[in-house]
């Protein structure tokens, strides 16, 4: 199947010209139009393909296998309408599923998405005013701020690479929220403005707080992932809030957005209680126009909501070492969405083939591959849409229960981290370092670094080092900041040498801010967002080129593009920088002392200064005046 | 000012104070001594109080179960560090890691400017292990320290113990905001050094460290675990850290508030507190905790591993386990449920502790001096010199007393203004004396590069005292004017020097005052010599720290007999250089270079001729 994608050559030549901005976030790869649309227009190749895998994987012959890196929606759209919609013709499509991942370190990673399509056009002037399964909130939002793309995201939490390797979705701790806008826009920055205001009031959140000092437009590390091919960037804003807290509220309206609401569905799993009972969690919206049929003559716009989260072994598992849905989310799955076309769950058990590492119950037959992230995964399917999978008991309540111990830490491909240096509160120094293990090959990264103006970066000291060896940077691009109206923006495409560790390094000053610029709480410190470094990774099923695994050989000399790297966003640490923070009781003392200065000191220097000195004459006696009175009456001049 | 601009007014208060300079410089002399004593007695002092409002009133319930556990697994740590004979680093991953956290090494290796005899150490290698307790849905920017050393020895391995203890309880707890790094460092403050070098990734002391891999963000605040027996008597709280420097006040309270609501005895400088201020014991009591803490600051040398993290602004105390012939024994979980109760309140932290005081005095650990109650004590004895230096500047100013013949009066005066004696015979002993401050701050090390036996203190000895000697044998010719001018140069250098001293470490400056400003007033060419060398030699730097050792072994209720003192002193001064050498502390320059030169001028002024 790969090979019939790769013999597009549109394909290749998208994947040249944006080789780095290519997500391959999950198993529905959506990713590129063309991608999708080569799959649709031959769904069976990609059917057959996929009997063919199973047929060879001797031992697995009573699993059914599933081709499930596509939907096949022409066929649902036609199996659907007769029972859910009596209009001839739908346009929205939605779809829902959740994705466990049992993770090396014992915890247990669920990730939901929510996919709604609509072939609709909120640009052409057409007024849009019946909504369906999208929601109408952000279609208003769409139409009247001329949003091209629109991915926002929540998390509370820091992704450890280190112990749960790569996620599906990667997001920063805090808000992201990037927008690429029409080029019909004319001023950016205050549709940007107002933008960000009306979103802070969807999604509950201080998006408000977003404006010139921590908005960028990066010039190369996000682009488009929708269709169309506009990569001038004046179009595109991007704005971290690292010390965004996510919670209950911001939840509840992302929920509503849902077309059942937490009503039916998975989303009956989403109880906050549990959900932010956990290590990590982060919920996105993205929203981009993607193609609806192969020619791509016309268009239909993508919501995506995800949620992803993740349960702590130790804070939960006490003694028991095992997870069941009900535990997780204190909810079991009753039915699916009615209004999903399909709805289904999947359990990542490739690091289990054989069930030693852990054990699935209920069981199931149906099982689907996809490649993730550079790796070819294998899933058990749980379908809601079908009744036997509830079973008897007319519920579902998957069970995991660990048989092995927890791993140590992975060694991931591509992670990175980031800390400030030094001591004081003048200068400091950031540190990001890069690590690549990938054994032989070297590859690019592009690091986006955006900066707040109180740290005054010295771009002159900027080094890259990589084996202790300076590494030139072979694309730079820096917009310095201005005070209180801009940040630092940082881009620069790096080459990481193999097995190495990268670091980046610049020195800078801490402003000493006008005092009512501190925050409410400026002892906490004031916060500097992620680092992104997105990069094109080589996969790990390309470098084990002499596999065992069961693929034909003529299948496997030439390392097929598709398969040969993916695209991985990581973000660093945000930081927390300590700023020179007057004390705030001092106002009152130094209003004290300088009125005692300026009333004595300056009061009588000044009087000292101004004060011309003359020696008196002593006064004339009392008979002197008086012979001096007469003197004058008589008109001689006094003695 | 008024005052001033009356030229008869200002007369008189300039002829009062010249006239009366020695009288008021003497009760000046004597009130600041007194207001000193008399910030130990508990009605002058305030009461501690917490000021951070994130520690002040939520409510925090204790729950550590495993204190025996944590016994045995101190014992089990016991076992592996005599196996391996040191840093049972393997065990020591392996244990934290099933306990659930991220864990770390770095290695260090530090070459000492001279053998340290105290611990004896030369080569120093190590490693020290921390793990880090990832607080769920926080993104890595703060974190709070927990170490504990890894000594030599039986000591300590309850620490450790309890160290890994907490890590298992904490690890299973919900609600931190903060990261929680538990570091069982090796060589104590060696170690300490290259792990916050490392962590900061700065290298002021020159030490071999390797990188560090994990990091939480900016550390809030740290303590230090210092345990050597299963049940305790009392817990000692540790404050003073390197240059004098003393955490946040509200840390010290957070200790006394939790020790008073689980109960455990509480000690500061290892005293335990009296009720009884009003007798003279209880006052005495009370001046014995305080002048204890005023030798430690004055020292400048961190009094434990937590010393060194005050100067990357981290508030960090140590706590010390005491075992002793009483009664009432407190048990591990007691103790590890007192670190729960502190932790949990500093993991509730907004903002760094900044509310309360950074600069204070502790008479006992629930009174304390804020700084604008000290400042005048050291404020009298500086006046001093102001006074000093205020006679010697009108004396100058004003022509020495009409002779009858007036033009020779005339012509004395434009000698005295052309000639102006100052300059170059200031300038002289000044130069002279600060060479000798910087041969003496160099020697003691390049000596020992020659002599590699043992530490040279005979050679610092020597330095001192060849010092002297070329100094009185060396006596400067000059004019009556030119010691005045000297010694006005002097005077106002002593004043701006312990003054900025004071500022920095009270106790340093207040020590260093009580000596030199007795030197500095009376000094002068016309008293008679031997004495007066005498009494200088007396109130010399070193013989202060002489003086001061023998005080502190005194307080400490350890009195040591002469020779024994003198093997102290000496071992003092070694340390103190190796502090300088290893984590920078500035005691030692601001001796040989500032105070020891600014004590030679008035040496030199005595032998004028």
């Amino acid at each position: 199947m790969a090979a019939h994608r790769c013999c597009f050559p549109v394909w290749l030549f998208i994947l040249c010209s944006f080789s780095l901005f290519i997500i391959a976030g999950s198993q529905e790869t959506t990713v590129a139009p063309e991608q999708h649309a080569s799959v649709l227009d031959n769904p069976q190749t990609a059917a057959e393909t996929a009997e063919q895998t199973a047929g060879e994987s001797g031992g697995v012959e009573e699993r059914r296998w599933e081709g499930t890196e596509v939907r096949d929606a022409a066929a649902q759209k036609q199996a659907e309408p007769a029972v859910l919609q009596p209009t001839p013709q739908p346009k929205d499509d939605f779809q829902e599923e959740l994705v466990v991942r049992p993770l090396h370190s014992g915890d247990i990673y669920a990730s939901f998405q929510f996919r709604t399509l609509w072939e609709t056009d909120f640009m052409r002037g057409n007024k849009v005013s019946h909504y369906r399964l999208f929601p109408k909130s952000l279609g208003q939002v769409i139409s009247k701020f001329s949003v091209r793309e629109l991915h926002i995201s929540f998390t509370q939490g820091y992704w450890r690479t280190m112990q749960w390797g790569q996620p599906y979705l990667p997001s920063p701790p805090g808000a992201e929220l990037w927008v690429w806008f029409q080029d019909s826009v004319t001023d950016v920055d205050a549709t940007w403005k107002e933008l960000t205001n009306v979103l802070s009031g969807i999604f509950c959140a201080s998006l408000n707080f977003i404006d010139s000092t921590n908005t960028v437009q990066p010039s190369a590390s996000f682009k488009p992932l929708g269709i169309g091919n506009v990569t001038d960037h004046r179009f595109l804003r991007y704005a971290t809030l690292p010390r965004e807290i996510v919670c209950t509220e911001n939840l509840t309206p992302w929920k509503k957005l849902l077309p059942c609401g937490s009503k039916a569905g998975l989303a009956v799993l989403l109880k906050s209680e549990k959900l932010f009972h956990s290590s990590f969690h982060s919920q996105a919206v993205h929203i981009r126009p993607v193609c609806q049929d192969w020619q791509c003559k016309t268009t239909s716009w993508e919501l995506r909501q995800t949620l992803n989260v993740v349960f702590d072994l130790h804070n939960s598992g006490q003694g028991k070492r095992e997870w069941s849905l009900f535990k997780m989310f204190s909810r079991t799955l009753t039915e699916a969405c009615p209004l999903a076309s399909s709805s289904k769950i999947y359990i990542d058990i490739t690091d289990n083939p054989e069930g030693e590492q852990f054990e699935l119950s209920p069981a199931t037959s149906l099982l689907s591959q996809a490649m993730v992230l550079g790796d070819r995964r294998t899933f058990s399917v749980y379908d809601l849409t079908q009744q036997d999978t509830f079973g008897s008991v007319r519920s579902l309540n998957l069970l995991i229960r660990w048989k092995s111990t927890e791993g140590d830490m992975l060694r991931p491909l591509l992670h990175a981290e980031r800390y400030v240096a030094g001591y004081g509160l003048q200068t400091g120094e950031i540190h990001t370092l890069m690590y690549n293990h990938h054994p032989y090959r070297s590859f690019p990264v592009l690091l986006l670094d955006s900066v707040p103006w109180y740290l005054r970066l010295y771009i002159h000291t900027l080094t890259v080092t990589s084996k202790g060896k300076d590494n030139k940077p072979s694309y730079i691009h820096y917009q310095p900041s201005k005070d209180r109206v801009r940040p630092h923006l940082l881009e620069m495409l790096v080459q990481l040498p193999p097995n190495s560790v990268t670091e980046v390094t610049v020195q800078f000053e801490r402003a000493l801010l006008k005092w009512t610029e501190y925050t409410p709480d400026p002892n906490h410190g004031f916060y500097v967002g992620s680092s992104v470094i997105s990069s094109l990774v080589p996969s790990t099923v390309a470098m084990d080129t002499n596999s065992t695994r069961e693929r034909p050989l003529f299948s496997s000399f030439f390392p097929c593009k598709e398969e040969s790297s993916y695209f991985v966003r990581v973000y660093t640490e945000p930081l927390l920088v300590n700023l020179p923070t007057p004390d705030f009781s001092m106002p009152y003392n130094v209003i004290c002392l300088t009125c005692t200065v300026v009333a004595v000191g300056y009061g009588s220097l000044y009087n000292l200064l101004t004060r011309s000195f003359q020696i008196e004459e002593p006064s004339p006696g009392l008979a002197k005046r008086i012979a001096n009175v007469i003197r004058k009456m008589r008109g001689v001049p006094p003695l | 000012m008024g005052l001033l601009s009356d030229p008869n007014r200002r007369r008189a208060l300039i002829n009062l104070l010249t006239r009366l300079n020695a009288p008021i410089c003497v009760v000046c002399y004597m009130a600041g001594v007194a207001w000193f004593m008399g910030l130990a007695f508990e009605p002058f002092t305030l009461r501690t109080y917490m000021s951070e409002n994130a520690m002040g009133s939520t409510m925090v319930e204790e729950r550590f179960p495993s204190g025996e556990r944590a016994v045995a697994t101190g014992r089990e740590f016991a076992a592996h560090k005599k196996k391996v004979s040191g840093m049972p680093v393997e065990w020591l991953v392996k244990t934290m890691q099933a306990r659930g956290l991220e864990v770390y090494t770095q290695r260090f290796s530090r070459t000492l400017p001279f053998p340290d005899e105290n611990k004896e150490r030369y080569m120093v290698k190590g490693t020290n292990v921390y793990g880090i307790l990832r607080a769920p849905r926080a993104p890595r920017t703060e974190a709070l320290v927990l170490s504990a050393p890894c000594t030599p020895g039986d000591n300590n391995n309850q620490a450790v113990g309890l160290l890994l203890g907490l890590a298992q309880y904490f690890r299973n707890q919900i609600y931190w905001a903060k990261d929680i790094i538990f570091l069982v460092n090796d060589h104590d403050l060696i170690g300490m050094q290259a792990w916050l070098e490392g962590y900061h990734h700065t290298n002021t002391t020159g030490m071999d460290w390797s990188p560090l891999q994990g990091r939480g963000g900016s550390i809030q605040a740290a303590l230090s675990l210092e345990l050597s027996s299963d049940v305790v008597t009392s817990m000692d709280l540790v404050l003073e850290g390197l240059n004098g420097q003393l955490p946040n006040l509200d840390l010290a309270n957070l200790f006394y508030a939790f020790c008073q609501k689980i109960g455990v005895l509480c000690t500061i400088q290892g005293k335990l507190q009296r009720n009884d201020w009003d007798s003279v014991s209880g006052y005495s009591h009370a001046v014995q905790t305080m002048m204890l803490m005023v030798m430690k600051q004055a020292s400048g040398r961190p009094w434990g591993d937590h010393g060194l993290f005050l100067r990357y602004h981290i508030e960090a105390a140590t706590i010390k386990g005491i075992n002793s012939f009483r009664q009432y024994k407190t048990d591990a979980t007691t103790i590890g449920r007192l670190l729960e109760g502190m932790y949990r309140k500093l993991n509730n932290l907004l903002e760094r502790l900044h509310q309360s005081y950074f600069f204070y005095l502790m008479p006992s650990l629930s009174h304390f001096v804020s700084i604008g109650y000290y400042m005048p004590a050291f404020g009298l004895l500086a006046v001093i010199l102001l006074l000093r230096a205020l006679d010697l500047w009108v004396q100058l100013a004003t022509p020495p007393p009409t002779t009858e013949d007036g033009i020779a009066d005339i012509e004395q005066v434009r000698h005295a203004h052309s000639s102006s004696p100052g300059v170059l015979s200031v300038l002289t002993p000044l130069v002279i004396s600060h060479l000798t401050g910087a041969a003496l701050y160099m020697l003691p090390i390049r000596f020992q590069e020659m002599a590699v036996e043992h530490f040279p203190v005979s050679e610092t000895e020597a330095v001192v005292l060849t010092a002297i000697a070329v100094y009185t044998l060396l006596t400067i010719i000059g004019t009556e004017q030119g010691w005045r001018v000297l010694k006005l140069v002097a005077l106002l250098y002593l004043a701006v020097l312990l003054g900025c001293t004071a500022l920095i470490n009270f106790s340093l400056g207040f020590i260093l005052a009580l000596t030199l400003v007795p030197a500095a007033a009376f000094v002068t060419p016309h008293v008679p010599k031997v004495l007066s060398a005498f009494v200088l030699v007396i109130l010399s730097p070193a013989c202060t720290l002489l003086f001061s050792v023998f005080f502190f072994q005194e307080l400490q209720e350890m009195p040591v007999s002469f020779l024994d003192g003198w093997l102290l002193y000496l071992s003092v001064i070694s340390q103190g250089i190796l502090d300088h050498f290893l984590y920078g502390s500035l005691v030692y320059p601001l001796i040989a270079l500032l105070v020891y030169p600014c004590w030679l001028l008035f040496w030199n002024i005595l032998f004028w001729k």
